[in-house]
């Protein structure tokens, strides 16, 4: 069942957009930390993304990307009243949330919507959140506002100071940590080597350390295997599993590999579609 | 024209040889992802119905798990009545284009049938492939005419199936045709199962077979409800919630097995699940014009002897390896696959790499495979079961390169509805665990059936486990035998 977009917000154009999507079935159980698998089109690969926001009273759930390659590059073609051939959640299991304290989330790049899901979650469960984020620059930050709206912290760093601190999001991570006994958890969602320097940054302070992660996938319902990670020197499958583990065991090394499984296809999908990004295809 | 074939029954009659099934060219098809079979023609279903003995008790219906009656089907087709060969079969079995091509009937109703003991049962799978195929090419104002012969579809009598395979597809066909209303629920974006992320395109037509067999299910006004995973969009209590009066659990038995053998997580290393669903469900023998990638391997290796390493191994050779080999622990008697495969595979090229076993696979600092170290392997004595099990033989390791290994070594139950819904009695493997006759679950009007319930194993065993909770669950609703 094609489900319709709603709104669309370019947040930096041509590379990350936010679509609020008419999906009331998946809105109604969706909880922090999961994520749907989605089909552009007839002839368009399933690709998972977190569900940064569900709304059940009006049956949204809102989504946040950046432009990798051509599935989100079709996705980008779509419009507010365009819909989207295949949705399917909500998937994957919700994040543990419970009443502990202090939490820390971190978020890199779109990574911090699919965090600030997490972070809402941890704030109605009556946490002291601490949101810790990152970009290049000022312009590329997301989801300050949102964050502001209900995290009674925000911290901010950019790696040409334009806003906050000028570095990463580790430093800000660890100044906290040196100071602050009180943290109980530390959730990171980004880039990988981001989440695998936050584990590096916590594992001296013995911070239990949640991390998303977002191995490839195909059918995002355990039955392909493609989605595995080594989590302690044990296969898991990130997508029935997952897709959060604790960050202290896992092999980022392994999972970057894994990610690059299909560069060069990649490449070649991606020209084609630019070769011949017909309106009629999509 | 075989020796065996010559000899003469005990009535004195000699049996002429079983008719051959043509098929495309080995050097051609592997090229190509089209059906390698190409099925009968009339004059050689006719020929081959014509060697049917109608025997008065026919032992071939005693091994078809939905007993199709087959010396009827046989003899009506003998007669030409293709119209009447077609409503017989369809009384017991709801895909017989999908049958006709995948049973194992080796071990089935050709297994069975008298003519076996020679050595050259009737061709009952072809035959009935060739009904089903030639019926379904008629005019779809036919397939609407049988529908007159059923009772209309009560909107209030309300059955849900979880998962679209054959199981699902059923008991789908059996309540709908008894006015049942039933909604399938499946959580990928296509219907069927197994046959069309598994079973690939030149062994199995997704559009030209199982999606007519789907169609002709609509045409029963069964709903399909795609991108719904039952345990996550919905739960079994929501259903009962929504008013249905009855829910058939067939998720199948998809979650892969993997070796546990070092570098396994190597790129280049796949379950034959994911390297057979981005193939045939994301047509990737088609990229870059469809989206979903797939490996391109040279030098491959399989490790499995089912169908799954037949498909997995055949698939590679279409999509350009210059070699394949099916790495097996046994021989070649042991391999599981049905016959039909493992020649065809043979013949395409596949070698097969017997008494091995992989103990760990190597890759480059980029993470990707390289090779693979294999461990040699002898059978042993016979174990209570009478099956001389592999052992290895000490010290003998050898070293192969391959660039795209695919496992096929079994596959687990399929866990998200069964971890959404605790109250479901699982038997020690994991699997559900139903009530022999009824196939009814823990959960009272709850039934379940096919690989979730026995483990991996056929079509037709899926079916016939369909067949038996969906009498049930009429004889429920609508009372009455
Ligand atoms: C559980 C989960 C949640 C995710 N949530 C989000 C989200 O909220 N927003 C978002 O923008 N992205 C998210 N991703 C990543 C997103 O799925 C990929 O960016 C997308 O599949 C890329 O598809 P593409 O065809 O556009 O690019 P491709 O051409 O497929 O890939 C381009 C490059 O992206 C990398 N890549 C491929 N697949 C993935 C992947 N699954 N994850 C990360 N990198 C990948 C590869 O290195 C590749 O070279 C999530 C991934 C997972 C597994
Ligand atoms: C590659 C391959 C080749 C094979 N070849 C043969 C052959 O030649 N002959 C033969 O007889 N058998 C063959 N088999 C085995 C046969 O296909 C299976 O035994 C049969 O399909 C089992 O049917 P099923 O109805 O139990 O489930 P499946 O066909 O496994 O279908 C289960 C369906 O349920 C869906 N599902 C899972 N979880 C959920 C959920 N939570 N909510 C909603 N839907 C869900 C799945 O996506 C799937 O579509 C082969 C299997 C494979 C993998
Ligand atoms: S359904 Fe399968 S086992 Fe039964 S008669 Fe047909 S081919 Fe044989
Ligand atoms: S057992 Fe063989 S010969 Fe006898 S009726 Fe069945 S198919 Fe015909
Ligand atoms: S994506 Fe297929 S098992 Fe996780």
């Amino acid at each position: 069942m094609p489900c319709k977009i709603l709104e669309k917000e370019r947040l930096i154009p041509g590379q990350t957009s936010k679509l609020v999507i008419d999906a009331p079935h998946i809105a109604k159980k969706a909880q922090p930390g999961n994520f749907v698998i989605l089909r552009v089109c007839e002839k368009g690969e399933r690709i998972p993304l977190t569900i940064a926001d569900a709304d059940p009273e009006r049956g949204t759930i809102t989504i946040v990307y950046l432009v990798m390659g051509k599935s989100t590059a079709l996705l980008e073609t779509l419009d507010a009243g365009d819909s989207i051939l295949d949705l399917c959640g909500p998937l994957g299991k919700p994040t543990h949330i419970e009443k502990a304290g202090t939490v820390i989330c971190v978020g890199g790049g779109t990574g911090i919507a699919a965090m600030h899901h997490i972070a809402k979650g941890h704030h109605k469960a009556g946490n002291h959140v601490v949101a810790v984020i990152g970009a290049r620059s000022k312009d590329l930050l997301l989801f300050y506002d949102e964050l502001s709206s209900f995290c009674p912290e925000v911290l901010v760093s950019t790696d040409d100071g334009s806003f906050g601190h000028k570095g990463l999001v580790t430093d800000l991570l660890r100044q906290r940590l040196e100071t602050d006994k009180t943290v109980s958890e530390v959730v990171a969602v980004g880039p990988v080597p981001m989440m695998a320097a936050v584990a590096k940054t916590t594992e001296p302070f013995g911070v239990k350390t949640t991390v998303s992660l977002n191995s490839i996938m195909v059918d995002g319902i355990g039955m392909c295997g493609a989605c595995r990670v080594s989590v302690g020197g044990e296969t898991r499958f990130a997508c029935v599993d997952g897709p959060e583990f604790d960050g202290h065991k896992v092999d980022f090394n392994e999972l970057r590999q894994r990610l690059a499984a299909f560069k060069p296809q990649e490449k070649a999908s991606y020209d084609h579609h630019c070769k011949c990004t017909c309106a009629g295809e999509k | 024209m075989t020796a065996t074939a010559e000899r003469k029954p005990a009535g004195g009659r000699k049996i002429a040889p079983r008719v051959d099934m043509p098929c495309q060219p080995a050097g051609e098809r592997i090229r190509n992802f089209e059906e390698v079979a190409l099925g009968y023609t009339q004059q050689m279903a006719t020929e081959e119905a014509r060697r049917c003995l109608q025997c008065k008790n026919p032992k071939c219906v005693k091994g078809c798990p939905v007993e199709v009656p087959i010396r009827d089907f046989i003899g009506q087709l003998a007669k030409g009545d293709l119209e009447g060969a077609y409503r017989t079969i369809k009384s017991t079995n709801s895909l017989p284009g999908v049958c006709g091509r995948v049973c194992p009937q080796e071990n089935q109703c050709e297994g069975a049938c008298v003519l076996n003991a020679k050595g050259q049962p009737v061709a009952i799978g072809r035959l009935e492939r060739y009904v089903a195929d030639t019926y379904m090419a008629l005019d779809a104002c036919d397939h609407l005419a049988a529908r007159l012969t059923c009772p209309a579809v009560d909107p209030e009598l309300r059955v849900a199936c979880i998962g679209s395979g054959p199981a699902s597809l059923t008991v789908a066909g059996y309540l709908s045709a008894r006015g049942i209303k039933v909604t399938v629920f499946e959580a990928l974006h296509e219907v069927g199962g197994v046959l069309v992320y598994g079973i690939p395109e030149f062994r199995l037509p997704k559009s030209a077979i199982v999606e007519k067999e789907v169609q002709a299910l609509r045409t029963q006004e069964v709903d399909f409800v795609t991108n719904w995973v039952g345990g996550r969009t919905f739960s079994i209590d929501d259903l009962f919630a929504e008013g249905y009066r009855a829910v058939f659990i067939g998720v199948g038995a998809g979650l892969p097995r993997f070796l546990g053998v070092p570098g396994e997580n190597l790129t280049g290393v796949f379950s034959a699940n994911e390297y057979l669903t981005r193939v045939n469900l994301g047509r990737a023998y088609a990229f870059p014009d469809y989206d979903t990638p797939v490996y391109q391997g040279r030098n491959v290796t399989v490790y499995g002897g089912g169908n799954v390493a037949m498909d997995a191994a055949r698939t590679a050779l279409r999509l350009g390896a210059e070699s394949v080999r099916i790495v097996y622990r046994r021989t070649r008697d042991e391999l599981p696959a049905r016959h039909e495969e493992l020649e065809h595979a043979e013949e395409e090229g596949v070698i097969l790499e017997l008494l091995a076993n992989p103990v760990a696979f190597h890759g480059d600092e980029m993470g990707r495979l390289t090779g693979v170290t294999l461990q040699r392997m002898q059978l042993g004595e016979p174990d209570a079961s009478g099956r001389r099990s592999p052992v290895p033989v000490e010290g003998d390791t050898y070293e192969l390169p391959t660039d795209l290994a695919v496992i096929a070594v079994g596959t687990r139950p399929n866990p998200i509805l069964l971890e959404a819904t605790p109250q479901l009695k699982l038997s020690r493997r994991g699997y559900i665990e139903v009530n022999e006759e009824t196939g009814e679950t823990s959960i009272p009007n709850v039934f379940a059936g096919g690989d979730i319930v026995t483990g991996a194993a056929t079509v037709i065993l899926a079916m016939g486990a369909g067949r038996r909770a969906a009498k049930e669950i009429r004889r429920r609703l609508k009372g009455g035998e």
